[in-house]
C-alpha cells in the first residue's frame, strides 16, 4: 500500500457543485438512492413503533450491524477492484477463534492473542491475493474455495467447541459507555471510525484513486504506471485484517467464541455493498455508502422486530432491495455512458 | 476528468448524509429518556416473544403455532423471531435484544447454540424479562428462568429398550445417524438409545451427522452400508433422517431387515411408522412447549411470579408392532397427537 507518485487532487470536494448538472448528478449518485431509502424506512418505523425512535435502539442498531458492517468495508475494497469475497465470514469465524482460544485456554496474553488473530485473517487474505493476482484465478473461485478451507479448519481447531470464560479484555469491545441518555459499545465508535478511516483513504489517497482506477479497467491502470499486482495483493490483505478486527468485534459482543457464527455474513457483506450503490462490476462506489447499506438492513430487521412481523419478512424485504438496488445501478450506468 | 468530480461530490453528499445520520441520532438520544428497557408497569398489552432455531423446521412451525394459539387465548401479543440457519446464534442474539428493546415480558427460545446464547439471555434477564427455553436447554441450565423440554435422554431410552426387545436376542450391528458433534439434543438422544439398548459406543458400526436432513440421512446410510453391509438397526436423530435411512436400504432391498427406530413424532415421521418404513419413533410435543410457555409468560406478567426449573413435556413411544414389556401407543394416537 505505498503512496506512490501521485497527482496533486485537482478535484476540491466542491468541484461537483460547480457544474451545471448538479442536481442530476444528485439524483444519479450511487449513495442518493440508499440513503433515501434508508431515511424513508426510519421515517416509516418511528411513526410505527414507539420504539423505534429513540436513542437506544439507534445505537442498538448500529451495535447490531457493527459486526457485518465492518466485514463489509473490507468487502466493498474488494468488489471495488471488481473482485468479491465470499470467505469473509469464515475467515472472520476462524479469526474468533483463534483468538478465543489462544487467550482462553492457551494462555497468551489477550492483547497477543488478539493480535495473532487479526494477523491470520490477514494471512487469509493475503493467500486470497496472491491466488487471485499471480496465477491468476478468478476471485469467485479462489475465495469460494478458501470459505470452505477456513470453515473446515474453524471446526477442526475448535474442536466444534464454544469457547467461553473469555478474559476480560476480549470482551471489552462489547461494553458500552454512557452518552446522554444512551449506552455506546465501545465497538460501535470502532467500526464507525473504520468507516470513516477507509473513506477517507478511498477519496483522498493515491491509494484509493489506484483502487478505483483498478476496478474500472486494470489494464489502463497498469498502462498508467499504477502497480497493480501489488494494489490487488494489498487490498485483499486489507480487507482480511478487516475481518480479523470484526472477529475481535464479534467476541465482544456475544461475549464467547462460536465456531458456528458468520455462516451467512458474506452474502450479507455482499448485500450492504450492494444495497449501498457499489457497482458489482467495480470501480464505482464508496465506503459511506456501504455503511448505509448495514444501516438499511438493520434497521428493517430492527423495526419490523419491534412492529411484531415475522423474521422472514426481513429477507423478502431485504431481497426485493437487493434487486432495486443493482437496477438502479445498472440504469445509472447506462445514462452514465 | 468527470470521474473524479463524479465521485467526489458522491463523496460529499455521502459525508453530509452521515452527518445527517450523526445528527438524528444525537437528537433521538436526547429526546428520548426512555432508553431501551421500557418495562411498562401496567399490564395493558403484554408481549411475548418466540425465539426459535430456524423459520422453516416444521418443529418450529408447530411451536410458533402452539404459542400463537395460546397468545390469543390469553390475550397477548405475540412477537417471533428465528436464526437464518440452524446454528446461527448471532441472528437470536439480535433477536433477543430487539425483543427486549420492544419492551417483551418474557421469550420463549429454542437455543442454537447452547453456551453461546447465554450472555444475551443474561443481559435480557438483568432488565427483567423472563426467560423461558424450549426444546433445548441452555448450558448451564440455570442461565434461564425455566426449561419447557422433551425429557430427550428419556426419548432415547424409549426407542433404545423397544429395538432391544424388537431383536429378540439377535446380535445386531448399529448405525447411529446423529445429529451434529456437540449440540446437545442429539447427544442426549444417542445416548438416551444406547442406554436403553444396552449398549456402548463400542458397539456402534459406523457413526455419521446427518443435521438431521433426510437427503443427508441416505448419504449417511448409503456410507454405513458400504463400510458395513450387516448394518440390521438403524438409530435416526429425527425422522427425516430416518426416511432417508429408508430410501438407501430400500435401494439395497434391505428395507425388511432392518429396524429403524427415531427420535420426534412429527405427522410425516409417525405416517412412516404407519406405514411401516420406520418401526418406531419417539413422539415429542413442541405444540405444549410452546402453550405452556405463553401461558407461564402470562402468569409473570399478572402476579410477578417466575417460572422455574424443568417442566417435562412429556414423550411416548409410538409403534404400531408393540413389544412385550416396552409401553406404547399406536400410530392412531400418534397421528392425532403429531406436529408438523
Amino acid at each position: 500500500m505505498t503512496a506512490t507518485s501521485t497527482p496533486p487532487s485537482t478535484s476540491s470536494p466542491y468541484a461537483g457543485l460547480k457544474a451545471p448538472t448538479t442536481a442530476r448528478r444528485l439524483l444519479m449518485a450511487p449513495t442518493t438512492g440508499p440513503l433515501v431509502a434508508l431515511l424513508l424506512a426510519c421515517a416509516f418505523f418511528s411513526f410505527s413503533t414507539e420504539q423505534f425512535l429513540t436513542g437506544g435502539n439507534f445505537s442498538l442498531i448500529v451495535q447490531q450491524v457493527m459486526v457485518v458492517g465492518t466485514l463489509a468495508i473490507g468487502q466493498t475494497l474488494i468488489i471495488l477492484t471488481a473482485g468479491i469475497d465470499l470467505s469473509c465470514g469464515a475467515v472472520m469465524a476462524f479469526g474468533s477463534i483463534v483468538i478465543a482460544r489462544m487467550a482462553a485456554e492457551g494462555s497468551l496474553p489477550p492483547l497477543v492473542a488478539i493480535a495473532l488473530g487479526i494477523g491470520v485473517c490477514g494471512g487469509f487474505g493475503l493467500l486470497n491475493g496472491l491466488l487471485v493476482q499471480k496465477i491468476p484465478l478468478p476471485p469467485f473461485i479462489v475465495t469460494l474455495g478458501m470459505l470452505n478451507v477456513a470453515f473446515a479448519l474453524t471446526h477442526i481447531y475448535s474442536e466444534e467447541q464454544t469457547v467461553t470464560n473469555l478474559p476480560g479484555p476480549l470482551t471489552a469491545l462489547g461494553q458500552t459507555f454512557p452518552l446522554g441518555h444512551t449506552d455506546i459499545t465501545y465497538g460501535s465508535l470502532v467500526t464507525i471510525v473504520l468507516f470513516l478511516l477507509l473513506a477517507y483513504a478511498l477519496s483522498s489517497t493515491g491509494w484509493g484513486r489506484h483502487v478505483y482506477a483498478l476496478g474500472n479497467s486494470p489494464e489502463a491502470a497498469r498502462l498508467n504506471g499504477i502497480r497493480t499486482s501489488r494494489l490487488t495483493i494489498g487490498v485483499y490483505t486489507a480487507a482480511g485484517l478487516l475481518y480479523g478486527i470484526a472477529a475481535l468485534l464479534l467476541i465482544s459482543r456475544t461475549g464467547v467464541g462460536d465456531p458456528q457464527a458468520g455462516q451467512t455474513d458474506n452474502l450479507d457483506s455482499i448485500t450492504a455493498v450492494v444495497l449501498g450503490g457499489t457497482s458489482l462490476f467495480g470501480g464505482r462506489g464508496s465506503v459511506l455508502g456501504t455503511f448505509i447499506g448495514v444501516l438499511i438492513v438493520g434497521v428493517f430487521r430492527n423495526g419490523l422486530q419491534l412492529m411484531g412481523v415475522a423474521s422472514i419478512y426481513q429477507t423478502l424485504i431485504t431481497g426485493v432491495l437487493v434487486i432495486l438496488a443493482v437496477t438502479v445501478d445498472q440504469i445509472s450506468r447506462k445514462k452514465a455512458r | 476528468m468527470p470521474r473524479t468530480t463524479r465521485l467526489s461530490s458522491s463523496l460529499l453528499r455521502a459525508a453530509a448524509a452521515a452527518g445527517v445520520a450523526a445528527l438524528t441520532l444525537t437528537a433521538c438520544g436526547s429526546g428520548s429518556g426512555s432508553g431501551s428497557g421500557s418495562s411498562s408497569a401496567g399490564s395493558g398489552d403484554v408481549k411475548v416473544g418466540l425465539i426459535t432455531k430456524t423459520d422453516t423446521n416444521p418443529f418450529f412451525v408447530k411451536m410458533k403455532e402452539g404459542a400463537e394459539k395460546a397468545a390469543k387465548a390469553e390475550g397477548v401479543q405475540l412477537m417471533t423471531a428465528a436464526g437464518k440457519f440452524d446454528g446461527d446464534n448471532a441472528g437470536q442474539v439480535t433477536a433477543v435484544e430487539n425483543m427486549v428493546a420492544s419492551g417483551v415480558k418474557g421469550i420463549l427460545i429454542t437455543p442454537s447454540d447452547s453456551k453461546a446464547i447465554v450472555p444475551a439471555i443474561e443481559k435480557a434477564r438483568a432488565k427483567g424479562v423472563l426467560v423461558i427455553a424450549l426444546d433445548t436447554p441452555t448450558e448451564p441450565q440455570s442461565a434461564v428462568d425455566a426449561l419447557f423440554a422433551t425429557d430427550n435422554l428419556k426419548a432415547g431410552e424409549l426407542i433404545g429398550e423397544y429395538a432391544k426387545a424388537a431383536m429378540k436376542g439377535k446380535t445386531a450391528k448399529i448405525a447411529a445417524l446423529d445429529l451434529a458433534p456437540g449440540v446437545s439434543v442429539g447427544v442426549q438422544r444417542h445416548n438416551g438409545f444406547l442406554k436403553g439398548f444396552g449398549a456402548t459406543d463400542k458397539d456402534v458400526a459406523c457413526a455419521q451427522d446427518t443435521g438431521g436432513d433426510q437427503s443427508k440421512g441416505q448419504t449417511a446410510m448409503e456410507n454405513c452400508l458400504q463400510k458395513e453391509p450387516g448394518i440390521n438397526v438403524v438409530y435416526t436423530i429425527n425422522e427425516p433422517a430416518a426416511l432417508g435411512a429408508y430410501t438407501a436400504l430400500k435401494a439395497k432391498g434391505r428395507e425388511k431387515d432392518v429396524l429403524i427406530v427415531s427420535v420426534d413424532g412429527g405427522c410425516t415421521g409417525t405416517q412412516a411408522v404407519k406405514d411401516g418404513k420406520i418401526a418406531a419413533t419417539s413422539q415429542q410435543y413442541p405444540l405444549k412447549m410452546a402453550a405452556e410457555g405463553v401461558k407461564a409468560v402470562v402468569t409473570y406478567a399478572k402476579d410477578g411470579k417466575k417460572a422455574s426449573g424443568y417442566t417435562d413435556t412429556g414423550v411416548t413411544l409410538i409403534t404400531d408392532k408393540a413389544q412385550d414389556g416396552v409401553t406404547s401407543k399406536d400410530t392412531g394416537y400418534g397421528l392425532e397427537n403429531c406436529w408438523g
